[in-house]
């Protein structure tokens, strides 16, 4: 991303101040005439909250970090922390987000993360995307288990991932499929159209193995697909996505919404978080990343319009970072970060969870953030109200929430 | 090579390494000359003269300089492990299938007849001393790809990254980047030497007959995985791959740690170069005075994914203590040099404790390397590697008993990777019914594969064509973000998106739409006008699956013939590398 496109998404943004989506006026009793669905992002690398959501009312926020902290949000100053309550702010890079704030249609949960204490982004990406913390042998996603606790499956297009590969959230029992991009999502055939017909062939008798089951599924896919014709619509309400591979993630994922194909759960993800070295502040390295993650988000809403009163994002990463800056002005791998949740049935306009805080004796192994947030409670929360989960449903095996942030209506 | 143990067939084997040996000798004179001696840096991507000098630890790159004496020139008794396999268990010829697709990038026409010539285990016996190998085709390919055998300031000199103006310039918004590309010559742009390097791989799994090298090279590059596109990472790679990985990826562990370690691209990679003692002010430079310090990133992943393994028993603590241990690691003139340095004045003098050693202080840039001594003697990192290792060549879930003798054989040759490769292919696991095709090729592997089966040759184009290919399946070479590298599971890899991209990369192949990318196949379209349309049929099965066609599938494929007088030979075929049958190996 350059820093032209991040100003020509911020500019857009503030455009959109002035007309508030009318989504975002929340009509009370909109019955989902269409369904549901579930956008998870996962931020891989493990974002630092602090950065994203800094606390600047902590008194301690600010002390080790001598070269990376933000300013704390002042009159006059335009692009410093824009603050939300009074304690908590947000990253500058993340203004085009505030019309959602100011809505209430956005909520965070800060010092959100995971009960086990792993540094590897492996590891700690591989529970959060199980929902089993500690735990490696789980066979499938947190996901998944979401899909298969819904009604019995209708679309070949009910969960889809933008990328090459299945996540590890999707995979299991729930068919997810995986695109790159929604025009090269066939085969690409010359003449009569014999190959696909073959190809379709050799994968269909029944589920044998992975890839049998695979390749079944890629067809239906391709079929529903086309009918729809997804990739012909292009964005709405004069929403303008950053340039760049998670701009054309969100770009896709609202296509899918918006052709009706029956979709449930997408899930994108985005990498560059892990700035061990010269992270920046207001400006600076992980500026650009969340103007780029911000701008996408806030797209993808415009671009929905009304439809946005069926769909909830969710955005999750593995864990957050080093509340002191490490010596190349950057940050280490931590323990909780922040998470944000915004669309229809949120309570938005509030930053939830306990704050730990940031004094040393406060913080988690003397040196992160606290997890006062099991990153479950807030998952479970999302997907149960939201995709109208029966409250046993197993999304999180071996656990039960003792309490829920309730950020959802 | 002198051997303490002479069996009458390790004497035979013997006098036919001399006897290919005089042969390679004999083709080099007419080639171009081998550099190995060279201690300027340079090192020829084929050294071809390996008669008593083994490849490590002589002239090579200064990054390797901590590699030990070689194995080959010590003289005390061999230990277990590292003995010459004699006998195979390849009774067949689906047996010797199953071999090709583990240990090399795919059986080519010709390959099954010249294994069971030869015979298995002298067949992998030469793999495993692929300097005695000779490779003129590959080379052929090669030559036109200057980079490959420049040294790193050459590639810093020569492929300029743009002036600090004009990046400000793009920065701002003030040049588009297509006013920069017409700036910059096509032949000069850094961007050429990483595209080089994609192609290079590419072109030698598919034609080098250095297979189990090149398969050992991929593996051990995912394993010490470094991402070319962070920072001035791309002017290093090459380097990285030349001199860090392949001069040891049939060699010992330890010196593959040592070399990634010193490596400029790794040091940048995972941000060691920076790393420095807590109190250490910047004295020079643009950054003089600033406050450095230590910074977790190499030491974390070296013991998490390079030897113990993330469950092999280390704490933060230990992660804090290897990070101070090479604190002064850097590198010397990153724009300019591009090499290893240690700097005293960054590193942090005092004593440390990583995994219940002490480490006196004082030790300076030793401490790194007792660092290396500690976690590659380390009986989590022998388990680790062991695992990592069957599972390439065996399952995605090896077998517990086989991992144990792997990791045994790890642990009674130091490391040696020959030693442990020769475990792998004697065990029944192996060789076992349920081990044949039960790994899913990577992408990589499938194009190559794919291309081998249908006797590809390519230029450089080609290989540019391919490398690409493999990008659009999922697995872009030398781009792996994580430091996991690319993964080598089926669940990574087995995807609707990326199935169609495996049909439409058959499809593309089969109908000859690759430019600089020449394929036959086991039928050609003449074939198809002269033989009646079933015959077709059996020949491409039998030259791409080698009758691992399941009934269905031929089912399939003869209803695609249907009642046409000609086969489609480039359907068929193309129907073919996409079934579910060639996904795997």
């Amino acid at each position: 991303m350059t820093r032209r496109t991040f100003v020509k998404a911020g500019a857009c943004a503030l455009v959109g101040l002035g007309t508030i989506p009318r989504f975002l006026v929340r009509a009370a009793d909109a019955a989902p005439s269409r369904g549901r669905v579930l956008v998870a992002i996962f931020q891989r690398g493990a974002v630092d909250g602090l950065a994203m959501v800094p606390p600047h009312g902590d008194p301690a926020y600010d002390a080790g970090r001598p070269s990376i902290a933000m300013q704390r949000p002042a009159r006059g100053v335009a692009e410093g922390t824009i603050d939300l309550d009074g304690f908590f702010g947000l990253h500058p890079a993340l203004a085009p987000l505030v019309p959602l704030w100011q809505a209430r249609q956005l909520a965070i949960v800060h010092a959100c993360g995971s009960p086990d204490a792993t540094r590897s982004h492996f590891d700690a990406q591989d529970y959060m995307e199980s929902g089993t913390p500690g735990v490696k042998s789980t066979p499938d996603g947190w996901l998944a288990r979401a899909a298969a606790a819904r009604p019995p499956r209708t679309s070949p297009l009910r969960a889809v991932a933008i990328g090459a590969r299945v996540p590890r959230a999707l995979r299991g029992s729930a068919g997810a499929v995986a695109m790159s991009s929604i025009d090269r999502f066939d085969v690409r055939v010359t003449g009569d159209g014999g190959a696909r017909r073959g190809f379709e062939s050799l994968y269909a008798d029944g589920v044998r193995d992975v890839l049998h089951g695979t390749g079944r599924e890629t067809f239906e896919a391709v079929k529903l697909l086309k009918r729809a014709g997804a990739g012909q619509l292009t964005p709405a309400n004069g929403a303008v996505y950053p340039r760049g591979r998670f701009g054309d993630a969100m770009r896709q994922i609202a296509q899918l919404v918006r052709a009706d194909v029956g979709l449930e759960i997408a899930f994108a993800d985005m990498e560059g978080w892990d700035t061990h070295v010269g992270q920046g502040a207001e400006r600076g390295q992980l500026a650009l990343r969340l103007a780029a993650f911000g701008g996408a988000l806030a797209a993808f809403a415009r671009d929905l319009g009304d439809r946005m009163t069926d769909v909830v994002v969710l955005t999750m990463s593995e864990f957050g970072r080093t509340v002191a800056e490490n010596g190349n002005r950057g940050t280490d791998h931590g323990h909780a970060t922040a998470m944000l949740v915004f669309g229809g049935g949120v309570r938005g306009g509030r930053v939830y969870g306990r704050w730990p805080g940031l004094a040393p004796e406060q913080l988690f192994e003397g040196r992160d953030l606290a997890v006062t947030t099991d990153f479950r409670a807030l998952f479970g929360d999302v997907a149960t109200r939201h995709l109208a989960l029966a409250a046993n449903a197993p999304l999180f095996p071996g656990w039960r929430a003792t309490a829920t942030p309730g950020v959802m209506d | 090579m002198s051997r303490p143990r002479k069996t009458p067939a390790a004497l035979i084997a013997a006098a036919v390494s001399l006897s290919l040996l005089v042969g390679v000798l004999a083709g080099c004179s007419a080639g171009a000359p081998s550099r190995v001696g060279d201690g300027g840096g340079h090192r020829d991507p084929f050294p071809q003269t390996e008669a008593s000098t083994p490849a490590k630890g002589v002239g090579t790159a200064p990054a390797v300089m901590g590699a030990s004496a070689s194995w080959s020139n010590d003289p005390r008794p061999r230990p277990p492990g590292s003995a010459r396999l004699t006998t195979l268990p390849a009774q067949d010829d689906a047996a010797i299938v199953h071999l090709l697709a583990r240990a090399t990038f795919g059986p080519r026409a010709g390959d099954i007849d010249r294994v069971r010539a030869e015979g298995a285990a002298a067949w992998l016996e030469r793999q495993l001393d692929p300097r005695r190998i000779d490779d003129t085709a590959a080379e052929a390919t090669l030559a036109g790809m200057k980079t490959l055998a420049m040294p790193t300031d050459a590639l810093l000199r020569e492929f300029p990254r743009p002036d600090p103006t004009t990046r400000q310039k793009i920065q701002s918004g003030e040049m588009t980047r297509a006013e920069l590309m017409a700036m910059y010559p096509r032949e000069k742009r850094p961007g050429r030497i990483i595209g080089e390097l994609q192609a290079a791989k590419i072109a030698r799994a598919v034609l080098s007959e250095r297979q189990l090298e090149e398969v050992m090279v991929d593996f051990w590059f995912n394993h010490f995985n470094v991402y070319a596109l962070k920072g001035d990472g791309r002017w290093y790679v090459t380097a990285y791959e030349r001199d860090a990985i392949r001069p040891h990826a049939l060699g010992r562990f330890r010196d593959l740690v040592r070399a990634t370690a010193r490596h400029p691209a790794m040091l940048v990679y995972l941000d060691n170069w920076l790393s420095s003692r807590a109190d250490f002010t910047v004295p020079i430079g643009p950054n003089r005075g600033r406050r450095a310090g230590l910074n977790e990133n190499y030491a974390r992943e070296l013991l998490e994914l390079h030897t113990l393994g993330v469950d092999g028993g280390y704490t933060q603590q230990d992660v804090r203590e290897v990070a101070r241990a090479f604190t002064g690691w850097t590198i010397d003139r990153p724009r300019v040099n591009g090499t290893f340095v240690y700097r005293a004045m960054m590193h942090d003098r005092g004593a440390k404790t990583v995994l219940g050693h002490r480490i006196a202080a004082g030790g300076g840039e030793s401490d790194g390397e007792r660092v290396i001594d500690l976690v590659t003697r380390h009986p989590s990192t022998s388990r680790f590697i062991a695992t990592k290792l069957a599972r390439r060549f065996v399952a995605d879930e090896p077998p517990g008993p086989l991992v144990e003798r792997v990791a045994a054989a790890f642990r009674a040759t130091g490391g040696d990777v020959r030693a442990m490769l020769r475990a792998i292919f004697s065990a029944p696991e192996f060789w076992a019914p349920e081990a044949r095709r039960a790994k899913i090729k990577k992408p990589f592997e499938f194009v190559a594969s794919a291309t081998r089966a249908l006797g590809g040759r390519l230029d450089g184009a080609g290989a540019y064509a391919l490398a690409r290919a493999v990008a659009d399946i999922g697995e872009p070479l030398y781009e792996a973000q994580p430091p996991t590298g690319h993964p080598d599971r089926a669940d990574a890899w087995v995807s609707t998106g990326a199935l169609l991209a495996r049909m439409n990369f058959a499809l593309a192949l089969a109908q000859h739409r690759f430019r600089g990318v020449r394929v036959t196949g086991g039928a050609t379209a003449a074939d198809g006008a002269r033989q009646r349309p079933d015959e077709v049929l059996d020949r491409v099965l039998a030259s791409v699956l080698h009758g691992a066609a399941t009934p269905e599938t031929r089912a399939v494929l003869t209803a695609q013939l249907g009642d046409r007088e000609r086969a489609d030979v480039e359907t068929l075929t193309a129907l073919v590398l996409g079934s579910p049958e060639f996904q795997r190996r």
